[in-house]
């Protein structure tokens, strides 16, 4: 077996050492009665590299990559591209098979990283502080929720309408056992966000307003109006983030008033991966740190007085303070933060800006050709690189029959939201720097199609 | 022909004393590299990525929105920025270097197979909202996984999503707590040994328990009669770590089960060393009722500097109708179905006789997918035969570290026979003064990672030694010579331990200093905003 490099001499020679004569008196503490005889059966055997290969590249061909064909969905995870040394330089062994940074002396490259990474999503947020990251977005969500319920001692949570539904339910799931309250709605079918209604749902007892900017239908609504009604209450806003591409154009959360904000950091540098592994952003006010869940990197000096990096304000998480930790989180994303933060030192300010501009000039060009066709409605008012458009019939079986045409045409809001009638026929569609002049078109003519019923 | 030499004069010798007193101009020393901040190098009109210029202008309906400065995020071109990485990444230490022995933690090799194969675009390159039809492949890794994992635990069923170990122990929580409130059994009670991981306690409380702690036997285990006597109706359950964070096995593990749901509670096992008993015991025929397992430790997915993890949970018959959403379900017609909110009720009718009660979605999307692709790898490069092979080899690794160390460290529970996957030691008996702290840092000018300290903390000044199954008998044997060496140092009260480690980028680090006045993102006045 190729990664075993124990050989059949040198077990004998330890177990000699050990002073026992055979492997199994070393597993003498298991019960006999519940002891495997052998491999377990009905499941194979070892495989070559060649084979494994075989077998997985069989399951991978088996799939519609979004590389193969026209390409439209987002809904909290884009497609970017990612240059190629992010993807080199993060297979580094000193990087890839490091664990969390515990001897600081010996992992200086990866918290100086950690350092970087939290200042570089602080400045992105508009945020006083980040922290080393978290699973993804819709968990990171969920610890701000609970990290506002510390801070304002309240328990009710008011969510936007328009949050990510699957942010949504991981927030509602948790506070099925932790007794929060949470008041959520659904999205309004209407082109700029329903800020009034939004707003007229704080009261006295709201701990946080959880708003994310751009909202699930793409919009970009007005933030500080929120942020203002929620700290007149005593409450804090929530800024949820699930395409930071966006802040290379719209001011960041931080500056309109924002107290914490999340995001899901999958854009820059990750990929889309089928969902996981993704990266969770987390930034708030320095007043706030110490309710900060996960790790946090900071400064210090060595023996020899010079800068250096290492854990820090570990009184906080679990390790130390167990049952009363603010979090039980332990392992985060330490890669991906990595490659995030490559990604981001490629692209620096004015690279992120243009990337955004060109990611907003695609997404125009979309909406104008998808405009002509016969049937569609645009519901934006405005957006960033995703909007929603109303379709005559259901939109999960127009993605069906557009995907029958090997066009990948957006996500439905009936799959986002099933059972909402007056959801179902509306369609998300997506437009990254990736999305060329042909995607475009193959997009408007195989709806067109599809909506004319020409379809094959 | 010379003279012969009366001066004294001796050959330059290379040792320390010629090298310059004075630092380096460049602050580098040799391949000792010092490497500034991005925030000193870059600014933000420097740039690594050709992009096109933008064709149509920003929308009027959006101007109100827009940023009014560039964000101040310093950018590189490709050289500068490959460079700042690969500088950063020689201060790191990683497997790819030598042994990494850190107990509980399993760093193990992680095979380049499997980072090649995550790569694979019908992988890495699918959006998790795709259609069904088009990610058969996709969904497949995924069943074949949770296949896998139903029959190396003996378990029921599996849920995929949670993203990290703790993650996991969430999840299964969860699962106890609504299968006692789906019978209207409020509960507010888990009992936790106290040499469990941090994260235990905090799952627990996380999820509105109650934490209490459960005692130890001498012999390092959980003390079943104690156990047995604080049973009641308000403990929901137990979360045992097995094999136990000092490396030992729980032989009682059956016998606390049927105690537990005797008295209508649930058994939660931390499945953080599963790699000690992958395919020699199912937890399943231990009455486990959930257990989450760490992929990047058993299955070798690479711990990439603290993550991405991924932690499926195990889930016994009693529990596996509560599991989350959304999950994976093969039909007789070979469609790999995708299970989320909208046909819940109806798969419910089909695969759980209609008692599929899910707790509900703990995170968007579908689970941690680069980490099913390199697990799966790696538990098919293995199989059945090699996967028991693992677990021997690592037992076998440990306690043969465990023998060659007992006579210069305390082992505490060496007398009560083997150890499993890692060898626990102790600071009684280093000199006044040292401590294990002083070890691992001695054992970083070795040029070793340390293994890990002060956990579990039942144990004084703990060492927990993990080799895993992954260091031949040679790289363990330099682990062992130097660990000795250094041991003896520290009992023989050698001062110079005190200031290790003396080789590295950085010496010891002021923690106290980060933690008083925490300094947690760059800053300079000079900055643009």
């Amino acid at each position: 077996m190729r990664y075993l490099p124990l050989t059949a001499d040198d077990r004998s020679e330890m177990l000699a050492k050990i002073g026992v004569g055979a492997i199994d008196d070393l597993f003498a503490d298991v019960p006999a009665e519940v002891r495997l005889d052998g491999p377990i059966r009905d499941l194979p055997m070892h495989a070559s590299e060649m084979a494994v290969e075989r077998h997985m590249g069989r399951l991978s061909s088996q799939n519609l990559s979004a590389g193969e064909a026209p390409f439209f969905l987002g809904a909290g995870a884009y497609r970017h591209h990612i240059p190629a040394s992010v993807d080199h330089l993060i297979q580094r062994g000193e990087f890839l098979t490091a664990y969390t940074p515990y001897q600081p002396e010996i992992a200086q490259g990866t918290l100086q990283v950690l350092f970087e990474f939290q200042t570089q999503v602080a400045r992105l947020f508009g945020t006083d502080v980040a922290n080393a990251s978290m699973y993804d977005g819709s968990t990171a969500c969920w610890e701000a929720v609970a990290m506002a319920g510390r801070i304002t001692k309240r328990n009710r949570v008011v969510l936007s309408g328009a949050l990510h539904p699957h942010y949504t339910s991981t927030v509602k799931t948790m506070a099925k056992f932790t007794r929060d309250l949470i008041a959520d709605a659904l999205p309004t079918i209407q082109g700029t966000p329903d800020n009034s209604g939004l707003i007229a749902r704080i009261d006295d007892e709201t701990s946080a307003v959880v708003v994310q900017y751009p909202d699930i239908l793409g919009r970009v609504g007005n933030l500080q109006e929120v942020a203002d009604a929620a700290h007149a209450k005593g409450a804090l806003l929530i800024a949820v983030v699930t395409e930071p591409v966006a802040l290379g154009l719209i001011e960041a959360p931080g500056a309109l008033g924002a107290d914490i904000v999340v995001g899901e950091g999958q854009s820059i540098g990750v990929g889309l991966n089928f969902g996981g592994p993704y990266l969770g952003l987390f930034g708030c006010r320095q007043k706030y740190v110490r309710q900060m869940p996960g790790r946090l990197c900071g400064e210090t000096v060595d023996a020899d007085g010079r800068r250096s990096f290492v854990l820090t304000l570990s009184t906080r998480e679990q390790h130390i303070r167990r049952e009363k930790a603010t979090s039980n989180i332990c392992t985060n994303s330490g890669l991906c933060a990595l490659a995030f933060s490559i990604h981001m030192t490629l692209l620096g300010g004015g690279g992120l800006n243009k990337l955004a501009r060109v990611n907003h000039s695609r997404a125009r060009q979309t909406a104008q050709r998808l405009a002509k066709v016969p049937d569609v409605t645009i519901l934006n008012d405005n957006f960033f690189n995703e909007f929603a458009v109303m379709l005559p019939r259901d939109a999960r079986d127009v993605v069906r029959e557009l995907a029958d045409m090997n066009v990948l045409g957006g996500v439905s809001l009936g799959r986002l939201y099933p059972g909402e009638e007056q959801l179902a026929n509306g369609l998300l569609v997506t437009v990254t720097e990736t999305t060329t002049a042909d995607d475009i078109e193959a997009l408007a003519s195989a709806l067109e199609q599809v909506l004319s019923g020409e379809a094959a | 022909m010379s003279a012969p030499n009366k001066s004294g004069w001796k050959p330059e010798m290379h040792t320390g004393g010629n090298a310059p007193a004075s630092p380096t101009v460049s602050g580098d020393r040799g391949l000792m590299l010092e490497e500034k901040l991005i925030f000193e190098l870059g600014s933000s009109s420097n740039c690594g990525v050709d992009i096109d210029e933008p064709e149509y202008d920003v929308m009027p309906s959006l101007s109100g929105n827009l940023r009014m400065t560039t964000a101040p995020l310093p950018g590189l071109a490709e050289p500068e920025a490959v460079r700042h990485y690969t500088r950063l990444s020689r201060q790191n230490y990683g497997i790819d270097l030598g042994p990494f022995p850190l107990g509980s933690c399993t760093m193990k090799h992680n095979p380049r197979l499997n980072e090649k194969v995550a790569r694979m675009p019908g992988f890495a390159d699918v959006h998790p909202l795709q259609p069904v039809q088009t990610v058969q492949g996709a969904l497949g890794v995924i069943n074949e996984l949770a296949h896998w994992l139903i029959e190396l635990t003996g378990m029921y069923g599996v849920a995929m999503t949670p993203k990290a170990g703790a993650h996991g122990e969430l999840c299964g929580v969860l699962c106890i707590r609504s299968a006692l409130e789906a019978n209207g059994d409020a509960r507010e009670v888990f009992l936790v040994p106290e040499s469990a991981h941090g994260t235990n306690p905090a799952t627990a409380a996380f999820a509105g328990y109650r934490v209490e702690n459960i005692p130890a036997t001498p012999d390092g285990r959980v003390d079943l009669e104690a156990l047995k006597a604080r049973l009641g109706p308000d403990v929901a359950g137990v979360m045992i770590t097995n094999p136990n964070t000092c490396g030992l096995f729980e032989r009682d593990l059956k016998a606390i089960s049927d105690a537990v749901h005797a008295a209508g509670g649930y058994v939660y096992c931390d499945g953080a060393n599963f790699n000690a008993i992958v395919g020699k015991v199912r937890p399943g025929d231990l009455g486990v009722d959930a257990m989450h397992i760490n992929l990047h430790k058993t299955f070798s997915t690479p711990h990439g500097g603290g993550g991405p993890g991924s932690g499926p949970v195990v889930l016994s018959e009693a529990l596996a109708p509560y599991g989350p959403l959304p999950y994976t379900a093969r039909t007789k017609d070979g469609v790999i179905h995708l299970v989320e909110e909208a046909d819940a009720d109806a798969f419910s009718e089909e695969h759980f006789d209609g008692k599929m009660r899910s707790f509900g979605r703990m995170a968007a999307f579908q689970g941690q997918m680069g980490m099913f692709t390199r697990a799966l790898a790696y538990i098919r490069s293995h199989g059945a035969d090699g996967l028991r092979q693992v677990a021997e080899d690592c037992v076998l690794n440990a306690n043969y570290i465990l023998r060659s160390l007992e006579d210069v460290l305390e082992a505490p529970y060496a007398d009560a026979g083997p150890c499993m996957h890692e060898a626990l030691f102790s600071d009684n008996g280093l000199a006044e003064g040292f401590s294990t702290l002083d070890i691992a840092k001695g054992m970083i000018d070795e040029g070793f990672h340390p293994m890990t300290i002060y956990f579990p903390l039942v144990v004084h000044g703990a060492m927990l030694i993990e080799p895993t199954e992954t260091e031949s008998k040679d790289g363990t044997d330099r682990l062992i010579a130097s660990l000795r060496s250094v041991a003896q140092r520290a009992v023989a009260g050698d001062e110079s331990l005190h200031g290790a480690p003396y080789f590295t980028p950085r010496r010891r680090l002021d923690e106290t200093l980060a933690a008083r006045k925490p300094i947690l993102v760059y800053k300079d006045e000079t900055d643009e905003t």
